[in-house]
């Protein structure tokens, strides 16, 4: 390979620019605003040291920890549901079954639909009224639910909307999946082992890695959940789905208080921080990588 | 994985309910948009549409103006797949076909970026194009993709050019080809089927934006579709046969794109996925 920095530097400068313009500098830029009181209706702005800060964890702010709560209580539901509903579909995809790209399709047909329009369809379908999940539920004997109108149901209804969304997960699943040599669940059938043993002692160790990967993806993008709120909910009912980043616009954006959403947005880069340095620390007492690394 | 004949009895059940929850949706959204608004009502539900009210579709998509909104979703769609190719494909060859010091650390840091939530930089880059007058334009939505195409892409197409031999740009220099020329003319073609998974992502993930175009655009002349179908469903609550007609016209063409493209698509995701 040919050394020239003066090459390298012209080709990948549009993406350092780029980098600098559009991440770093707003970053900065985001961290400084968080410390002043700056909004579009006020005639000045000025430094206010920690008082952000102070007015989001004192209690001052009436929003914020319910939003917290909201955001808390969807990552926990839907990070482990994805996961799981994810790598049991791709473990029967894995099998030996007849038309496997059909259900490869079917499963990840889903995951491109906008978010506006499938929001539209699960609000038709959760309709507590006519949708057709309370008629099926009722049909059958078991009460219905408010789904995303009850205080209590809305967040696990928004978590069943965005399950429609996981193929993409499944698919990676997969691809982890195929990597598993044969010869290796062969050894458990001399062995006499069940599939159970097998699940256990080799394909989850030898997915691990992938385990991981979808989790921090899954994870992260959880943490960050808006569309759903803005679309299907508005925060409602009661702020019981006020999720975090919906909380941040509606501050920023309809509330015009700029200052006080930078503040918002730089606590939430540390909460994701945070996770993902704790996963990546876990990560190493359960996750199992080959010799040669990846 | 070799499987007793339990065990497959099994998985097909458990994948004919998958494919029922997974298609059901739509089939709803279908057999709502075209019926008319006493039928989709009865109880218990009706799969057939009788009569199939075609004209759902051109009601729906006259009440707003989703041709406008198609266009506009359309130009923002096509300008930034452009900019993410050219500037990511180019930016991945500065990444991995040429050797300068200082390279890993700078990939390193903005490889950082990805794990950056959107949310943090979205004021100030609000701030700043307002200030430079862009609010109410496309250019928010569009020019970031010029600079650097996303760092993810970068990321994938890099993967992609190690994959191919050195001894190519080995013999181009010898022959006098310039680093433009070794892009251009080698590298680039080869990774033909990187590009299209590049481009198919970056299809969907600007065709279905909602939050940019949300923060950027005011006036409704400048709607995508996306927007369109939000503030359709904000005049016409309960209106079912509209919205899921609207919605259905939403939903085709990312199905057509997918379908299409099916097979990149699909190797796109394990390329990310393994690489992760």
């Amino acid at each position: 390979m040919r050394k020239s920095l003066f090459y390298g530097l012209l080709f990948t400068s549009p993406a350092i620019v780029g980098f600098i313009v559009f991440t770093l500098g707003p970053m900065i830029a985001s961290l400084v605003l968080s410390f002043t009181d700056y909004s579009v209706f006020k005639d000045r702005t000025s430094f206010i040291g920690f008082d952000n800060y102070v007015r989001m964890f004192s209690g001052a702010d009436d929003y914020f920890y319910p939003s917290l709560a909201a955001t808390f209580y969807f990552v926990v539901l839907r990070v482990p549901a994805v996961i799981v509903l994810s790598f049991f579909i791709a473990l029967l995809l894995n099998m030996n079954v007849k038309g496997r790209a059909f259900f490869r399709t079917v499963v990840y047909l889903p995951s491109i639909v906008p978010a506006v329009a499938s929001a539209m369809i699960w609000m038709w379908l959760l309709n507590p009224d006519l949708g057709l999940i309370n008629t099926l539920l009722n049909a059958v004997g078991l009460p219905g639910s408010l789904w995303l109108y009850g205080e209590n149901s809305v967040v696990p209804a928004v978590v069943l909307t965005s399950l429609w969304g996981i193929g993409g997960t499944v698919i990676i699943f997969l691809a982890g999946l195929s990597g598993i040599p044969r010869q290796y669940y062969e050894a458990i059938d001399v062995d006499g082992g069940g599939w159970f043993s097998k699940l256990r002692h080799i394909t989850i160790p030898l997915v691990s890695p992938t385990i991981f990967f979808n989790a921090i993806m899954t994870l992260i993008g959880s943490i960050q959940v808006f569309n759903e709120a803005y679309i299907l909910t508005q925060g409602g009912p009661n702020n019981k789905s006020l999720f975090y980043v919906f909380y941040l616009w509606r501050t920023g954006f309809r509330d015009t208080e700029m200052g006080y959403a930078s503040a918002l947005a730089w606590v939430l880069f540390l909460v994701i921080l945070f996770f993902t340095f704790l996963v990546f620390r876990t990560s190493k007492s359960w996750v199992y990588y080959e010799g040669e690394g990846r | 994985m070799r499987s007793s004949k339990l065990s497959l009895t099994f998985a097909y059940l458990m994948l004919a309910l998958i494919t029922v929850l997974f298609i059901g949706p739509f089939l709803w959204l279908i057999r709502s948009s075209l019926m008319d608004l006493s039928q989709i009502f009865t109880m218990p539900p009706e799969w057939i549409p009788r009569p199939v009210r075609w004209e759902n579709f051109g009601r729906a998509l006259t009440v707003l103006p989703f041709g406008t909104y198609f266009m506009n979703t359309f130009t923002i769609t096509i300008s930034v797949i452009i900019g993410t190719v050219v500037s990511s494909s180019i930016a991945a060859f500065g990444f991995s076909r040429i050797d300068w010091p200082g390279r890993n650390v700078v990939f390193a840091i903005l490889m950082s970026a990805m794990m950056l939530p959107g949310a943090v930089t979205l004021i100030p880059s609000f701030l700043g194009w307002q200030a430079l007058g862009f609010y109410d334009t496309f250019y928010p939505l569009i020019v970031p993709a010029y600079f650097g195409g996303g760092i993810f892409n970068i990321f994938l197409l890099r993967q992609f050019y190690l994959t191919i031999p050195r001894d190519f740009d080995e013999a181009a220099f010898v022959d006098g080809a310039s680093y433009f020329q070794i892009y251009r003319s080698i590298i680039f073609p080869l990774s033909r089927s990187a590009i299209i998974v590049v481009s198919l992502f970056c299809f969907l993930a600007t065709w279905n934006d909602f939050m940019g175009p949300l923060i950027y655009l005011k006036s409704e002349n400048l709607f995508t579709l996306a927007l369109g179908l939000q503030m359709f469903q904000g005049t016409y609550t309960a209106q079912w046969d509209l919205l899921m007609a609207a919605s259905a016209a939403v939903v085709l063409p990312c199905v057509v794109v997918f379908l299409i493209g099916q097979k990149y698509f699909l190797e796109g995701i394990t390329l990310t996925g393994l690489k992760g």
